[in-house]
């Protein structure tokens, strides 16, 4: 007997416009290694959640208030969802 | 005045803060441990520097979420007056209880040197010890102090004046020096709340506050605070 569980996967990346200067370090350090042709790089956190629920919506729901008020700053970040059965 | 000093997991300002409270008002304020919801009735709340829970997820994301906080909010929303330095800055905006956000530093590098603050509104307990336009030497040691918020707010922040310091160069003093250390939005170095009973600021007066620092422009700070509120 297995309590359902279910994946989500969150990106929070930074809103256009917000100065992303470790992006620009990255981009700087790819061109570099010889890497051309680069035009920009923005960096983001990916955060994994393994939570018990087993119904898609409030899964999504929840992830979304987790979201909202510790795991994205929504001053300066967006965030998107993805669930995993 | 009666004051309170918060202490988070990471907190590593909270006796120097505690040490300046002491030397300007005369006694001790309560260390707050940051899972305690209640503490007695203080006049000011601050909200030291350091690394509370690491900067982990975002510099004061966790600090912001924690039980004694909610009480700080409720005390801050009834008029309290609060103090946020460094990492207490960062608390007070991801709690909304100041606008904005502190991002990572420009120039990418952690910048810990003396600045130039201008101050801007000294009509305030925190700011009524300096003179208008008086440039201080208050020291920064942060890597997340660039200051950041949308056109709409900030436009209303100067229109309220609610700015308490800017970084600025002033080649009148000589002093290791120059400008904004993090690239923040109008040099904004510190801001006030609508009510402008919560400061939020990245530089530490707590670490200027007596000869024996190399420099004292923040006990003014303190000692205004502690004539004005009791």
């Amino acid at each position: 007997m297995e309590n359902p569980t279910v994946k989500a996967r969150v990106h929070i990346t930074l809103k256009n416009g917000v100065l992303d200067p470790q992006g620009k370090a990255i981009a700087h350090a790819l061109d570099q290694l010889g890497f051309g042709g680069v035009n920009d790089v923005r960096q983001g956190k990916y955060i994994e959640l393994d939570i018990n629920e087993s119904d898609p919506d409030k899964a999504r729901a929840t992830v979304d208030d987790m979201c909202a008020q510790l795991l994205a700053n929504t001053v300066i970040e967006n965030y998107s969802i993805e669930l995993d059965g | 005045m009666k004051s309170a000093v918060v202490v988070f997991p990471g907190s590593n300002c909270d006796r120097d803060a505690a040490t300046a409270l002491e030397q300007a008002t005369g006694h001790a304020p309560v260390m707050v441990w940051h899972g305690d919801t209640d503490f007695p009735e203080v006049d000011l709340i601050v909200l030291p520097g350091g690394f509370s829970y690491g900067d982990y997820l975002r510099a004061g994301a966790m600090a912001a979420q924690s039980p004694v906080v909610r009480t700080v909010i409720e005390r801050a929303n009834k008029g309290v007056y609060v103090l946020g330095i460094c990492n207490g800055f960062q608390v007070l905006t991801e709690t909304g209880l100041l606008p904005g956000a502190l991002m990572r530093n420009a120039n990418l590098k952690f910048v810990c040197r003396t600045v130039n603050l201008k101050v801007e509104n000294t009509e305030t307990p925190f700011t009524g010890g300096y003179d208008r336009e008086q440039v201080i030497q208050i020291p920064v040691a942060h890597h997340d102090g660039n200051y950041f918020t949308d056109p709409e707010t900030h436009k209303k922040l100067v229109q309220e004046g609610r700015i308490a310091f800017r970084y600025c160069a002033d080649e009148s003093i000589e002093t290791d020096v120059g400008g904004n250390p993090n690239g923040s939005l109008d040099n904004i170095a510190g801001l006030f709340n609508e009510n402008r009973n919560v400061l939020g600021m990245m530089p530490h007066p707590e670490r200027v506050a007596e000869a024996a620092h190399g420099g004292t422009d923040g006990a003014a700070m303190f000692a205004h605070l502690a004539n004005s509120l009791s």
